[in-house]
């Protein structure tokens, strides 16, 4: 039991510390024999509290009509409609869109190899007419003129944002709360109240879109901002520059690669809530994948999933390229072929205003329903041969590692749990940590769920060991090997954006509705997210230091654990917080495939009035423990010596 | 050099005076909907099969034979009732039960009406899958469960029988039910209807036990005759006080509600609606075309109609 709590501390613990936690979780399973089964705050499914029942009643006190959301509202409907009337939707009194499909292509194409270079131009045309011969050009263009909204909204608010935080402290630490916040607290929580203030349509689902969506950016632009060195700022300051020259002369061009990785991972998580924003009317993917899954036609739900994954390659890519190309003007060559390029793309916008052929996707190739039957028999084949060894791999893990946990967690009286959950963050961080473990901790038990918290906690932090450790093995793997890289990264794209709903329906066939299938789920998403960020820092670790190693006889594993390893440190650190946050964001899915406790209470408010309340403090009570685990991993983290924190 | 030029050129001229063949859009134009006293309204579609099923054949009728437009909004329960609220729903087809939420907004708000009974009988219950109700025929009765505990033991239900249950949309009894009856069983959350319907299939096909919340009408029943389990009688008011249940749960006359703002617009689709009225195996039929056969709902729609054209005739007063 202690070896398991205890790993998420191992690499970053020192002796002294180790040795107390030792003790401490001894001590945990000890008074756990004696207490067990006392104050351990059970409420039962359909039960609730007077504080859930006050969030219920009050839930519509915040109610529409109020000028201000009216006015968002209209702007946001009118932003999107007008996209899906240029890209989607047959419009002003046509019977296609403003552009057809070869003018998209051709556009994005043009596009593509204006700000990137040739080859995601080529990759651009290639996807979009794969998603074409999929069956899908109009779900995709709705779900791409959603995205764009979303994203476009996103960045409106989020770069400004950025920049505040980036060059005020204050600002800094009041939006790195607000975003935890956004990002951990699940959609479903306020999927139904968006529509009572947006109404039922595209407003509502891109401002759903744009909560999740928006914190990616405001993060790395305030990161970017304040990791350039100060050194540049002074020169720029002795030269008499204003602090606006100063922003837009030196700040913004010298974080701008990392400013495009925040619009990158902005697009990925736009791209993800797809079909959770399909269950309020958004048109799109999602709603083929959600149709596909109420008859539970895996093949269906894989094709327009496949699609959403290819969409994000394409944006993926496209903006990398974008974000890595050097800043210069062109040449007069350039300039010609661009101007060629404007021309011919006008061309075939004008040919899919005017023919059919070129309006709409031509049907006679359908490569979607032989995708679709394909993947249904990959899925009926997986399930037959591994069907019954994957039941025993669940039954020994639940036996063997989560039972135990989840007993110690659930079993113990809260206090206890609470206390030892403190005298931790203490330790590893003084009152630093401590203060906001005891107020967390205050919290959870004012939410009324706590029984239920220690259940997802305890698949939480079994979920969050396994996606570190396969991160890491993934992700140093793929930092030190070129070819590694190139070979996992499409796959990575794919689990991060793949809607969870496509891969449940395989998993609930090899596992059964159960906590593993959750914790399983949660790994698919969480691991590509904390592989990438532990490859990139592997990578940044400058090729002298690993040649160093390397020349006086270190072998591999000396030169990982004793150079890379160590100087990736911060990168790692934010690994394992984006893994821990983007299983918690895998919480409701989870109560969707037999987790229970938090992730069904949300989904139960969701869908049933009277629980509405209930849901809310499950979802305030997700957030209360991504803070706390998040504060503890912080705490735990080594502390940068000399200059590593500037200012 | 010249010479690729000039072929360049060339190429991109025939692809030009290629893609100048075919039909121009806007060629033919399809005839304007007429029936202007119509009008358009919006119709919530409810996320299973058996909705679908009443929506494409209401969907198919109002827009063929009374020229409306008819608008479809995937919502969940919860939020087309909201819907009423916003005036963006105007027809909900098929309802079970909620009676919180007729009182929050038909009498309480006064944005909804009832608009009578779709002819559905909607039945909860326990559930097993046929195999079993072979193998042990006194499984069906809720007093011998406790014998068959051990058979339903799972990694979930902690070393009681395991009774899985759904779709955190339906109120369930079933844990007063389990106390109540003394049932050596544990209530475990599936979470999702997808997760009942898959741990039913792969029960059915490997032989496991399992015994689940479940209801009919359901389109999985076209797949799995699953057999349901007796609980004590329901008698009315036996489930006046949840904590105290010890009764199956009641019969429910799946209802209709239009929004108020529609049932005054003296449009037709008004009376279509209130007269939409069919049966378990109709809607059974229509569910089946579209989640077995794969048809689009807006054909499974046509043929339905096209082979019952005298309960159609009746919906219409004709």
């Amino acid at each position: 039991m202690a070896a398991i709590t205890s790993d998420v501390q191992v690499e970053v613990r020192r002796p002294r510390r180790s040795v107390v936690i030792g003790v401490l979780l001894v001590a945990w399973v000890a008074a756990y024999f004696l207490l067990s089964g006392i104050h351990t705050l059970p409420l039962g499914g359909q039960e609730t509290t007077g504080f859930h029942r006050w969030l219920t009643e009050h839930r519509d006190a915040v109610g529409a009509g109020n000028l201000v959301f009216d006015a968002i509202r209209a702007a946001v409907d009118n932003i999107v409609v007008l996209l899906q009337n240029v890209l989607s939707q047959p419009s002003y009194g046509r019977p296609v869109p403003v552009i057809g499909w070869l003018g998209v292509v051709a556009a994005s194409a043009y596009l593509a190899w204006a700000f990137g270079n040739w080859k995601v131009a080529l990759l651009t045309a290639a996807g979009l007419g794969f998603v074409g011969l999929q069956g899908l050009w109009q779900e995709s263009m709705d779900t791409l003129a959603l995205t764009i909204a979303a994203v476009l909204l996103s960045l409106l608010v989020a770069i400004p944002l950025g920049i505040w935080a980036g060059l005020s402290n204050r600002a800094f630490k009041v939006a790195t709360l607000v975003l935890d916040l956004m990002q951990t607290l699940p959609t479903f929580v306020y999927l139904a109240p968006l529509t009572l203030f947006f109404a039922i349509g595209p407003a509502a689902a891109t401002i759903a879109t744009l909560i999740y969506a928006a914190p990616p950016a405001v993060r790395l632009t305030a990161h970017a901002i304040r990791n350039v060195p100060p050194e540049s700022v002074e020169a720029s300051r002795s030269l008499g520059s204003t602090r606006g020259q100063t922003l837009t002369k030196v700040l913004l061009p010298m974080s701008r690669s990392t400013v495009v990785v925040g619009i990158n991972q902005t697009i990925m998580a736009a791209l993800s809530m797809v079909t959770v924003a399909a269950l309020i009317d958004a048109p799109g993917l999602g709603q083929t994948v959600l149709k596909a899954l109420q008859t539970l036609d895996v093949g269906v739900a894989f094709n327009a999933g496949l699609a959403i994954v290819v969409i994000a390659i394409v944006l993926d890519r496209v903006t990398t390229a974008a974000g890595d190309r050097p800043w210069r003007t062109a040449s007069v060559r350039r300039k010609i072929l661009l101007g060629a390029g404007g021309v011919g793309v006008l061309v075939a916008i004008w040919f899919s205003r005017t023919y059919v052929w070129a309006a709409e996707f031509p049907t006679d190739v359908n490569l979607g329903a032989r995708i679709a039957v394909l993947a249904a028999d990959v899925t009926t084949w997986v399930q037959d041969v591994f069907g019954g060894l994957t039941y025993g791999v669940r039954d020994a893990v639940t036996l063997g590692v989560l039972n135990p946990l989840e007993a110690l967690l659930t079993g113990s009286p809260w206090w206890l749990v609470g206390a030892v959950v403190v005298a931790i963050a203490a330790v590893l961080g003084r009152w630093k940590a401590a203060v906001p473990a005891v107020v967390c901790i205050g919290l959870l038990v004012g939410t009324g769920v706590w029984q239920d918290s220690m259940i997802t906690l305890a698949s939480t932090l079994l979920a969050t060991i396994v996606v570190v450790a396969v991160g890491l093995t993934l992700g140093v793997w793929a930092g030190r090997n070129r070819r590694v890289d190139l070979v996992i990264r499409p796959i990575l794209d794919a689990g991060q954006t793949m809607p969870p709903f496509v891969y449940l329906v395989p998993f609930l066939a090899l596992f059964g509705t159960s906590r593993f299938t959750a914790i399983a789920a949660a790994v698919v998403y969480a691991v590509p997210v904390t592989v990438k960020i532990v490859a990139d820092g592997i990578k940044a670790v400058p090729v002298a230091t690993v040649e160093a190693a390397t020349s006086v006889g270190s072998s591999s594993w000396q030169v990982i654990s004793k150079v890379q390893l160590p100087v990736a440190r911060r990168a790692i650190t934010l690994a394992v917080n984006q893994g821990l946050i983007y299983v918690l964001a895998m919480v409701v899915v989870g109560g969707l495939v037999g987790a229970g406790a938090l992730g069904y209470d949300v989904a139960a408010g969701f869908a049933q009035s009277e629980l509405y309340g209930k849901g809310l403090a499950a979802g305030a009570a997700i957030v209360l423990l991504g803070v706390l685990l998040d504060r503890i991993t912080q705490a735990a983290a080594p502390k940068p010596h000399g200059k590593g924190e500037k200012q | 050099m010249k010479k690729l030029r000039y072929a360049g050129v060339l190429t991109a001229t025939v692809l030009v005076l290629a893609g100048c063949g075919g039909a121009k859009v806007g060629e033919e134009q399809k005839p304007a909907a007429g029936g202007k006293e119509c009008g358009s309204f919006n119709l919530t579609v409810s996320p299973w099969v058996g909705y679908e099923a009443n929506a494409a054949v209401v969907a198919y009728v109002a827009t063929k034979d009374l020229g409306c437009k008819v608008v479809k909004k995937n919502l969940k329960e919860e939020i087309a009732w909201q819907g009423f609220g916003t005036g963006e729903v105007d027809v909900n087809l098929e309802n079970w039960g909620h009676e919180d939420l007729k009182k929050k907004y038909i009498e309480t708000d006064k944005v909804a009406v009832e608009a009578g009974s779709t002819g559905v009988k909607g039945v909860i219950g326990w559930y097993v899958p046929p195999w079993m109700a072979a193998k042990y025929p006194d499984i069906t009765d809720s007093k011998n469960l406790n014998k068959y505990a051990d058979l339903f033991k799972t990694s979930e239900s902690g070393g009681k029988g395991q009774l899985l249950d759904g779709d955190p949309s339906y109120v369930t009894n079933d844990e007063a039910l389990v106390k109540n009856l003394n049932l050596n069983y544990k209530v475990v959350q599936s979470g999702s209807e997808t997760a009942l319907i898959q741990a039913f299939r792969d029960a059915e096909k490997d032989k496991k036990p399992l015994l689940a919340y479940f209801y009919e009408p359901q389109w999985f029943f076209n797949e799995v005759k699953l057999v349901k389990v007796n609980l004590p009688t329901y008698t009315a008011g036996c489930d006046a006080d949840p904590a105290k249940i010890a009764c199956d749960y009641p019969p429910y006359d799946l209802d209709k509600i239009i929004s108020k703002k529609f049932a005054d617009s003296g449009s037709p689709a008004v009376d279509l609606v209130k007269k939409f009225q069919w049966t378990n195996e109709d809607q059974n039929a229509v569910a089946r075309m579209i989640a077995v056969d794969k048809m689009t709902p807006d054909a499974a729609a046509e043929k339905w109609v096209t082979d019952n054209r005298a309960k159609v005739d009746a919906w219409l007063a004709k």
